[in-house]
């Protein structure tokens, strides 16, 4: 932490607010790509909504493609955020303090984007509202066998207390901006969102008792989603989908593709508003080492895959995953093999670690490994199932492609609104770990 | 204009505040609120406030939300059965998922609502007795008494060398 020797109470205030100055040339030349990438993936969905599902590639027996791919992937990149956010609060881990709001913001955002591919994978999604339990005329309820009602509660569920942690941790900061600002609409925009705000002993009494609370309910929450998220397809009797190391597996990846998506992003981000002295080495390393672990449970959980499936002598599951390996997908499946388990192996060398730019591009393969491992499961599970007469493979088409680069780009917009509109370092808690000023350490 | 008054100290170092408060305290006065830019133990401790009652909002709203889970899932499901491959329409263990997701949702909500509801009862501090410099690097130590009482507790103030000292009604 040496480099945060230099840093006051007052120093962490400026710093942080000035990065919500006007944005420059350099936001606008990022936003205006993103509303342009957004605007076409809602052309995509538009034209798909007018002819129908059939754009989509979905082929018998595939009927779960690269949107449901999308919507795994998403909620898996939301999951590192209450991880630093709410589990290393609980274990009072600092390392977490100058990146755990990015990361926050990082999880609504995803947990954002996610939402939109059930529906958008739905042949009415005029009728979404349909997946909620009320009174209706049709006079019947929802299915609360069915694992993907449990994916509405615990998808909504979570949606909602991350954005409530999210919003909670920001409030002494929003009234710190409150305090600085001048412009009118700026300041009352940020009076409103300060709930009036005014560190008092008393508000700082309920504060830390409420986040407390807010992290011990975020912690069992973010396990339970990517495992409910999991039984989707583990409660299905088919291969390569009916196995009981699913939901470890799935939160393992999740919190691995979360954390590569965290360095993609802080990476730039603390380059351009020169956040060296907050965003140290010291959270590279602490992040690098989840990653380390991470990336050997996922594969860990490759090989088991693979034993189990030879080790219990179904041929339909020992087909599935020699197919995997060698058939027509198997590029996919060794991009996710050399992403997520051979890349991220030179992370064991402190020199690695403590490399910005080697950081950033295992980052980056992380992401694209993430992406295809969910490919991998949902894809070629359905397309190789018991019946051989019932194979088929599936190509994704422009409009999935579209929706999906779409998918992306909304995710970055709302990640650049909240960097120029909210601060993206939590100011109370950086002060939390400076020295407390004391007139006896002066004298 | 109320009876009562309000005094305003501002210092620079959490140690000093911590003192005043202790001293304000053997001079009688009790009404006393401090403001910080972070949490601090040691400021906790002085005032001897007791413990924040948001943990039974939030008691209160999980165990609401686990009945509603358990009601909402049989209720429900006998409402509309489905036999799906001769289960039991009321099966616990599907149900447990829902129960636990509604447990933690109005856990939450509720933790939220303690929040929001305790923080403004005791927060009634006016603007007056308020200083921007609070949320930036400064401690505030807000004495409320009746008029007789401001004097004592400007001296008190002035003697641990608080930097700016405001009186206002409140």
């Amino acid at each position: 932490m040496s480099q945060q020797n230099t840093l006051t109470y007052a120093r962490v205030n400026d710093d942080v607010i000035r990065m919500l100055d006007k944005p420059t040339f350099k936001w606008w030349a990022l936003f205006l790509p993103t509303l342009l990438f957004v605007g076409i993936g809602a052309f995509c969905f538009i034209y798909q909504v007018q002819y129908g599902l059939g754009v989509a590639g979905y082929r018998h027996p595939v009927f779960w493609g690269v949107y449901i791919t999308d919507f795994v992937f998403w909620v898996g990149i939301a999951h590192s955020g209450t991880l630093i956010s709410a589990v290393l609060f609980l274990f009072r881990a600092n390392f977490r303090m100058s990146i755990y709001r990015i990361a926050e913001g990082m999880t609504v955002f995803a947990v954002l984007t996610a939402g939109l591919f059930p529906i958008i994978h739905l042949g009415r999604p005029w009728n979404f509202y349909w997946l909620f339990p009320y009174p209706n005329q049709r006079e019947l309820w929802v299915n609360f066998k069915s694992p993907l009602l449990w994916d509405v509660f615990a998808v909504s569920t979570y949606l909602t207390v991350s954005s409530v942690f999210f919003f909670i941790g920001m409030i002494p900061d929003i009234a710190a901006i409150r305090d600085r600002v001048t412009e009118t609409p700026r300041k009352i925009i940020y009076s409103i969102l300060s709930l009036g705000w005014k560190g008092s002993n008393w508000e700082w009494l309920h504060y830390t008792r409420a986040y407390l609370f807010f992290a011990a309910f975020a912690t069992p929450l973010v396990l339970s989603v990517h495992s409910v998220v999991s039984w989707d397809f583990a409660m299905s009797n088919l291969p390569g989908w009916h196995t009981t190391i699913f939901a470890p597996y799935f939160v393992a990846g999740a919190i691995f593709s979360g954390l590569g998506m965290v360095i993609t992003l802080t990476v730039p981000i603390r380059k351009i508003f020169h956040l060296e002295d907050y965003i140290t080495m010291d959270n590279y390393d602490g992040m690098a080492k989840l990653i380390l672990v991470t990336s050997g449970i996922v594969g860990y959980a490759y090989g088991v895959e693979f034993f189990m499936a030879w080790y219990s002598g179904v041929p339909a599951e020992w087909y599935q995953f020699y197919y995997r390996a060698t058939g027509e997908y198997a590029l996919f499946y060794w991009i996710m093999i050399v992403c997520n388990v051979i890349i991220p192996l030179p992370l064991w060398f402190k020199s690695m670690r403590s490399n910005i730019v080697v950081l950033f591009i295992i980052s980056i393969f992380i992401n694209i490994g993430m992406w295809f491992e969910r490919f991998n499961i949902i894809v070629i599970s359905l397309s190789r199932g018991f019946d051989p007469a019932a194979w088929g493979i599936y190509q994704p088409t422009w409009v999935e492609i579209g929706i999906t680069v779409g998918s992306f780009a909304w995710f970055f917009m709302f990640f650049l609104i909240f960097l120029k509109t909210l601060p993206s370092v939590s100011i109370a808690e950086m002060k939390e770990i400076l020295p407390v000023p004391k007139k006896e350490a002066k004298t | 204009m109320s009876e009562k008054q309000g005094v305003l100290g501002i210092f620079s170092y959490v140690d000093v505040t911590i003192d005043t408060v202790k001293k304000l305290k053997e001079a009688g006065f009790n009404n006393l609120r401090v403001f910080s830019p972070v949490p601090n133990h040691e400021i906790e401790e002085v005032m001897d406030v007791p413990e924040s009652p948001v943990r039974f909002f939030t008691l209160f709203g999980a165990m609401l939300g686990a009945a509603c889970g358990v009601g909402f899932t049989v209720l429900m499901s006998t409402d509309w059965p489905i036999s799906v491959s001769a289960k039991p329409i009321v099966s616990l263990p599907p149900f447990m998922v829902i129960i636990f997701e509604l447990t933690i949702l109005m856990g939450a909500l509720s933790t939220l609502l303690g929040l929001l509801i305790n923080s403004r009862i005791r927060n009634n501090a006016p603007r007056t007795m308020y200083d921007t410099r609070f949320s930036v690097d400064k401690f505030g130590v807000m004495i409320t008494c009746s008029k007789d009482g401001v004097e004592g507790a400007q001296d008190i103030l002035n003697s641990q060398g608080a930097e700016e000292i405001k009186v206002d009604g409140i």
